[in-house]
């Protein structure tokens, strides 16, 4: 299942049954799905994703290319919308397929770890009080740095 | 040569591209950084805090030191806030 970038709603179960069918030989799969998060704290309306898509192809599947040689999985994809998004939504989802649980958990954290810094996505919330562009945090370059 | 931003760099310029033709001593990313905020004061002021702004040319992320000659392609962003 190639990588993708997408305007459109997906659905992480339908996703998910869709990359189980190459399973031939595999002992595990996990899935990550990042959602948008609205909390009565920081209340988020839309979260909008600014997107460059052709380099986000390029980048997400190099590092996917990169999983699957470090964890030598049997596959890897990612699907991470872009554009307006309503609280709760579907933002991103990692998929590893691999013969044991520790490579398939590894190889969708390092995949989760990296594109947070490497994908170019740019996040801009819609609450109550405006907007404002997400800042980079120092926590996810620290995350991206463990795998170096 | 296309430039693109995006992200709040493109906010602050008020466009997502424009079409450039810097001089042949503009060998690099970072010399072209640099023409581009010589002729634009609201780009030099965007962009001043260098470590900020990331770069690619033609779709593939590149360093600033990265040779510009053939490329169709130079895009400029902050960093990225995705997943």
């Amino acid at each position: 299942m190639p990588v993708r970038v997408t305007t459109e709603r997906f659905d992480p179960g339908a996703e998910t049954n869709a990359f189980l069918v190459a399973a031939d030989g595999a002992g595990a799969v996990v899935t990550f799905t990042g959602l948008v998060r609205s909390t009565p704290d920081t209340p988020v309306t839309t979260l909008t994703l600014e997107c460059y898509p052709e380099l986000a192809i390029n980048q997400l599947q190099t590092l996917v290319d990169d999983a699957t040689t470090r964890f030598e999985l049997l596959a890897a994809t990612v699907i991470h919308r872009y554009g307006a998004l309503a609280a709760g939504e579907p933002i991103v989802q990692v998929m590893t397929l691999s013969a044991h649980r520790v490579a398939a958990f590894a190889g969708a954290e390092f995949l989760m770890d990296t594109l947070k810094t490497d994908a170019p996505f740019w996040k801009q919330e819609t609450g109550p009080e405006g907007s404002h562009w997400v800042a980079a945090h120092a926590d996810d370059d620290r995350a991206r740095a463990r795998w170096k | 040569m296309k430039i693109l931003y995006f992200a709040w760099l493109r906010e602050r310029l008020n466009r997502g591209s424009e079409e450039v033709s810097p001089p042949a001593s503009v060998l690099t990313i970072a010399d072209l950084i640099d023409w581009l905020a010589d002729r634009d004061e609201a780009f030099a002021h965007a962009v001043a805090k260098r470590s900020l702004i990331k770069s690619a040319r033609d779709a593939r992320l590149v360093p600033h030191d990265t040779p510009i000659a053939g490329a169709s392609v130079i895009a400029f962003f902050p960093p990225m806030t995705g997943g």
